[in-house]
């Protein structure tokens, strides 16, 4: 279990390594940095990589971004296994969400308790 | 001073990226951000009956909801400041850029304003996770089809 | 490019308000006000930022003893979209007012066109400058204010800030515009929206150059020679390319950035302030209160503006850049 936190640790952390690098030798904005590892996360879980990643790092692999990627795609292929073509469309939200639902809504609350500060520290 | 010198001045005056120290400190935060991430799964593991695989679905809500709390009380921004990819990489980024959209047109009124520009930086990042899984679904489903590899 | 003023309007009075960041500001001694609420009490900041301009020239009417009835024209601008907290601002004083925009260099350009508006005859008092909110700026060309971005050393803090100065008829205790330089919009080819010091010194550079050769001026014929907004790099950069056109190093003492000194050696701030506001803020108060005091004779002020939008730079357009020059003197 121990070991689970220091490769949640150390994996996340690899992630976000890999983000500043698009970001800072690549000269990509924040938003090509999140799209191109969301890229990433759907080729790594076509080729079967990123469940024995989640399985050996935990929220080292579903925290990073890279695991929406990974979630949408799951979750076409479930369905595709056993709906056929179609279930490529119908299975893509099946798994995955709870990132862009709790953003929805914590985004819509946030917006009726909080206001933008200028402030420094 | 032409263009081309002028060039040259800029990138003998201009202090270069710290790529070392940038990436350690993204790769610090990102790391303990995750580690919390860690602690968050196993605490529905624990209490709520979920399983190593169905938990990271709560996680990443709750994460996000943290995401919520630091976004409005202005501290996520001084944490993206020092960690950069750090923060913006985990979900809790996505988060941010949600939330602080949401936040920030507050003052254009709930649907024009809110609604119209909730997703104005992270739109991408779902536009891009949808298309990318539905083509790698797509060819394994063609691949699995003429019989090159298995579900 | 140069313009002569042979009556010399006169800098009377100077109204600066400045926002609670801006508590922080080294030449926050020479403000009239630094406000704790960054929305001035309104309900948001494209309010506040009306109500700061309109607090800036009420002090400048103030100090310069004459009501809005008496004031002829008000030119001034902001930077936000269709410049509404100037044009709001406008329509509170009800003065009859033209919306300038330079970017960054609207503080002078305003002047500049006040100074001809007196020159004519058209105007015994005109109000001019310019303002900038930081919330409202960096919501429109960068990103929600709370969005976690990582801005590297190059970048510039939006500062939240009105200047505006009441120009009159020649006064000899005041202080006086005798020339003018109106810019050309340069561009080096600079790209990067958080690197505008960069983008804006060469325009900087060619303000001050043409305006020291048609003047038949040197340097050193100036107490103060002050750009608004370059910032620590774009002021280096600027130095770099007076050195490489035959300026000898010891006279760029003279030359100041007030964007690379309005937060001092904060490195919150990165590479200094910008905005507006910035340079209105500083010329409008330090210089001008220095003037009076007689610390400085002549000085050269240069506004710089980055002629950008968020929409040019998405396109990937580069980043068009102009100054402009006023040189004020003192009895």
């Amino acid at each position: 279990m121990v070991m689970t936190f220091i490769f949640a640790f150390i994996v996340g952390g690899i992630f976000c390594v890999i983000g500043q690098l698009l970001m800072d030798v690549g000269k990509l904005t924040p938003a090509h940095t999140l799209s191109t590892l969301v890229v990433v996360g759907a080729i790594l879980d076509g080729m079967g990589l990123y469940e024995p990643l989640i399985h050996f790092a935990g929220a080292g692999a579903t925290v990073p971004i890279t695991s929406f990627g990974n979630s949408l795609t799951h979750g076409a292929m479930a369905e595709a296994e056993k709906h056929g073509l179609v279930g490529v469309l119908t299975g893509m939200f099946e798994v995955t969400s709870s990132g862009i639902s709790a953003a929805i809504v914590f985004g819509f609350i946030g917006a009726l308790i909080f206001k933008p500060k200028g402030n420094i520290d | 001073m032409e263009k081309e010198q002028y060039q040259q001045l800029e990138q003998n005056i201009t202090p270069p990226t710290p790529y070392l120290k940038n990436a350690v400190k993204a790769f610090v935060v990102g790391g303990l951000i995750c580690t919390i991430g860690q602690a968050v799964s196993l605490f529905y593991i624990v209490f709520f009956n979920f399983t190593e695989a169905t938990a990271g679905n709560p996680t990443v809500a709750t994460m996000v909801f943290f995401a919520m709390i630091l976004t409005g009380f202005g501290l996520y921004k001084r944490i993206g400041q020092f960690a950069g990819a750090g923060s913006a990489v985990p979900v809790t980024g996505f988060g941010n850029a949600v939330i602080s959209a949401a936040i920030e047109h507050r003052s254009e009124g709930l649907v024009l304003g809110v609604g119209g520009n909730l997703f104005k930086l992270a739109g991408s990042v779902v536009l891009f996770g949808v298309v990318s899984a539905f083509f790698v679904a797509l060819i394994k489903y063609i691949l699995v089809t003429i019989g090159v590899v298995s579900w | 490019m140069v313009i002569i003023f042979p009556s010399k309007p006169s800098l009377l009075a100077g109204g600066v308000v400045a926002g609670p960041l801006e508590d922080r500001s080294t030449f926050k001694q020479y403000f009239d006000t630094v406000y704790d609420d960054e929305r001035w009490q309104m309900d948001t900041n494209e309010q506040g930022h009306r109500k700061m301009v309109e607090e800036a020239c009420e002090f400048v009417m103030k100090k310069g003893g004459i009501t809005t009835a008496e004031v002829d024209y008000l030119l001034g601008g902001d930077l936000v979209n269709q410049m509404t907290p100037t044009n709001f601002a406008a329509r509170e004083l009800a003065i009859p007012f033209i919306g300038l925009f330079s970017a960054c260099a609207t503080s002078v350009s305003a002047v500049i066109v006040a100074s001809l508006l007196t020159e004519l005859g058209a105007a015994n008092y005109s109000i001019a400058g310019a303002s900038s909110q930081h919330n409202a700026i960096e919501r429109q060309f960068r990103y929600p204010i709370n969005y976690g971005a990582q801005k590297p050393q190059t970048a510039q803090w939006t500062v939240t800030a009105a200047g505006y100065a009441l120009v009159g008829k020649h006064r000899e205790d005041a202080p006086s515009i005798e020339a003018a330089t109106i810019g050309k919009v340069i561009d080096y080819g600079m790209d990067d929206p958080f690197h505008m010091g960069a983008a804006m010194a060469p325009a900087a550079f060619q303000t001050i150059k043409s305006h020291l050769d048609e003047r038949k001026q040197e340097i050193y014929h100036y107490d103060l020679i002050l750009t608004g907004d370059l910032g620590q790099l774009g002021l280096k950069l600027l130095k770099g390319m007076l050195v490489e056109s035959g300026i000898k190093n010891e006279e760029l003492t003279l030359l100041r950035d007030a964007g690379a000194e309005f937060y001092g050696q904060d490195e919150s701030f990165q590479s200094g302030a910008s905005g507006a506001g910035c340079s209105a803020a500083v010329f409008f108060s330090y210089v001008m209160q220095e003037l009076r005091a007689g610390t400085y004779k002549r000085v050269l002020l240069v506004a710089t503006g980055a002629l950008l939008s968020p929409l040019s730079f998405q396109q990937k357009e580069t980043i068009p850049c102009t100054a402009h020059a006023i040189e004020i003197t003192m009895k």
